[in-house]
């Protein structure tokens, strides 16, 4: 259960250490101008990073989506918009993602927002081996980023209006799973700026908690529970080892 | 924290006002609350659509499903059956899933629809937010952007009349294809159903169909900018401006509680039985009062109360259209035909009353 625990810079603890790592907003590169990017996009502008967006090919095919959905994001060629990022949010369907060319996140932090879901989008040869979470594959294939799997258990319909303050009763927690403990703090900090409660999971192994099917993919809870449903999970997990 | 990027209402649409009903052809259960047959469902929705002509409602729309528990699968057939009974009540499909059929067949249905309803013929054309007929059609679901695109395109090729010469890669070409019947009085009224994807908003802007927000789930006002992205992408490729529609799940009964206390377990079955498929969350009681409150998707309740609700909301959204899809796995059609009556006599006067 380690990793799952709570968040250490929970509302009230924010000291001197905490206001400096407070302050770093990396310029985020959303790639996916679909149904999640452009609210991705407004929702991480909002919380006061940059914001690039991308989709494939020229950004003049999505600028007017960027000026009318995501105000003060700027359209980008994905190859710019990742160069300069320090955060990357891939907001593309799963079917696209073999295409996407490893070369180009090569050394970023990269957010996996996808899911493998074959009833919705179907059986896709890449993901569908059950040995494995679909964001250890994207971490295989992505070899030379670092992945962190979140905001893939909920609704890009419910991701703007569900964020709630720091402290907030009512504030929904968000799973943040990942290999590197750095990238995983940078990840949930940008989540607790949105306006989520970042539960963290020390691996994207552990990150298949969050995946479909899951108790928690789709469903609004709290910390408590969130972390309650996740350690039920992981019990009754007989595939995990 | 502020939600969307301005909040300002999109600009008041010049066209007029229209208050139409969906179905997506739910099973209705009978009096002992068991499921009545494929035939006899089908059956039941003529008679209700006969019914919303007979209560002064604008449109009605048949959403195409293919599994046990939605059975209209021809939806073109059933409202040829509704034409033959009607004169003056516009018919559609809500909505016709163009990526998985033949933009010609939709195409020669459709016109033929509008030739036996004497011009009252609509398609809505989109995905919905079932899958059956990616597998059953022998389609890969992966392929679904490409043949959305090339479909839409051609099928608005179709609708101007005339001989069509296309090209693409999910369909043969033609070459100065006559495609019959012709419509006797120009194109029909064809929109593109949006449930969140702003590229399919643009998508419409470019080939002129009309805009149908498919909000299902959540705070309607998300919606918005959606709108101002549809008036602005006409504005930019020089075109007029298009009518919005909105199409939303409800269901009318006396009294508020009624309402919900009809609706609430069979919205609750349906949704736990389509979850594990679908990837949705099965909807609380709180969850689903949310829903029917003043920022969520859900019109139930007494006429008045949704009638309210579709008045404030159409303004917000910049739309002159609602279609309110009525009707959900296991209510009867006694339920539904109630319901359909409380729109056509209560709800829509009372719109327009609002509105005027």
């Amino acid at each position: 259960m380690a990793g799952m625990g709570d968040d250490d810079r929970g509302a009230g603890a924010a000291g001197p250490a905490a206001t400096t790592i407070l302050s770093s907003r990396p310029r985020t590169a959303v790639l996916g101008a679909g149904h999640t990017g452009p609210v991705l996009a407004r929702v991480a502008l909002a919380a006061g990073y940059p914001v690039s967006i991308a989709a494939s090919g020229d950004p003049a095919k999505i600028a007017l989506i960027t000026d009318v959905l995501a105000p003060g994001a700027q359209a980008r060629w994905a190859a710019d918009a990742v160069a300069d990022a320090g955060i990357v949010v891939l907001a593309i369907p799963l079917h696209r993602f073999p295409d996407l060319d490893p070369a180009l996140l090569a050394g970023k932090l990269v957010v996996d927002t996808m899911n493998y879901w074959p009833p919705v989008d179907g059986v896709q040869a890449m993901f569908d081996d059950p040995a494995y979470g679909s964001s250890e594959i994207v971490q295989r294939r992505l070899a030379r980023s670092t992945v962190v799997k979140t905001l893939n258990h909920i609704g890009y319909h419910e991701l703007e209006d569900d964020r709630r303050p720091a402290g907030a009763p009512d504030r929904r927690a968000l799973g943040v799973a990942g290999d590197d403990p750095a990238a995983v703090r940078a990840v949930a900090d940008l989540i607790d700026r949105v306006g989520y409660d970042a539960v963290r999971l020390d691996s994207l192994r552990a990150g298949r908690l969050l995946q479909p099917g899951s108790p928690v993919f789709g469903v609004p809870l709290g910390r408590t529970e969130f972390t309650r449903a996740l350690a039920r999970t992981h019990h009754t997990d007989r595939g995990s080892s | 924290m502020t939600s969307a990027p301005s909040a300002d209402p999109v600009r008041p649409a010049a066209f007029p006002l229209v208050l139409g009903l969906d179905t997506f052809g739910d099973v209705t259960h009978d009096a002992d609350d068991r499921p009545v047959s494929h035939a006899r469902t089908i059956r039941d929705i003529v008679e209700q659509g006969v019914l919303a002509e007979q209560v002064g409602v604008d449109f009605f729309g048949i959403g195409e499903h293919h599994t046990d528990d939605f059975p209209l699968s021809a939806a073109d057939v059933v409202l040829g059956a509704i034409a033959a009974r009607t004169r003056r009540i516009r018919l559609g499909s809500a909505v016709t899933v163009l990526s998985s059929d033949d933009p010609v067949r939709v195409f020669q249905r459709y016109s033929t629809l509008d030739a036996v309803s004497g011009g009252r013929a609509e398609v809505i054309l989109g995905r919905g937010s079932s899958v059956d007929s990616f597998p059953l059609f022998g389609y890969d679901l992966a392929d679904y952007e490409q043949l959305f695109e090339e479909k839409a395109q051609l099928f608005a090729e179709l609708r101007k009349g005339g001989p069509v010469t296309w090209k693409g890669t999910m369909r043969a070409p033609l070459h100065e294809q006559d495609v019959v019947p012709h419509t006797e009085s120009g194109p029909f009224p064809a929109w593109i159903g949006v449930g969140g994807n702003p590229q399919s908003v643009i998508r419409a802007a470019r080939y002129d169909y009309a805009l149908m927000l498919a909000i299902i789930g959540g705070s309607p006002a998300r919606f918005a900018p959606f709108s101002r992205l549809f008036h602005q992408a006409r504005t930019q490729l020089g075109r007029d401006p298009l009518p919005i529609g909105v199409h939303s799940p409800g269901h009318v009964a006396a009294t508020d509680e009624q309402a919900r206390e009809e609706f609430f377990p069979r919205y609750q079955e349906v949704i736990r039985r389509v979850a594990r498929t679908r990837g949705f969350a099965v909807p609380t009681r709180e969850s689903f009062l949310r829903e029917v409150g003043p920022h969520g998707a859900l019109y139930v309740g007494s006429p008045e109360t949704v009638a309210r609700k579709i008045a404030a909301n159409l303004p917000l959204l910049g739309a002159n259209r609602f279609e309110m899809k009525y009707g959900m796995g296991g209510l009867s059609h006694g339920a539904l035909m109630s319901a359909i009556e409380l729109y056509g006599t209560r709800v829509i006067p009372r719109v327009r009353e609002l509105l005027s």
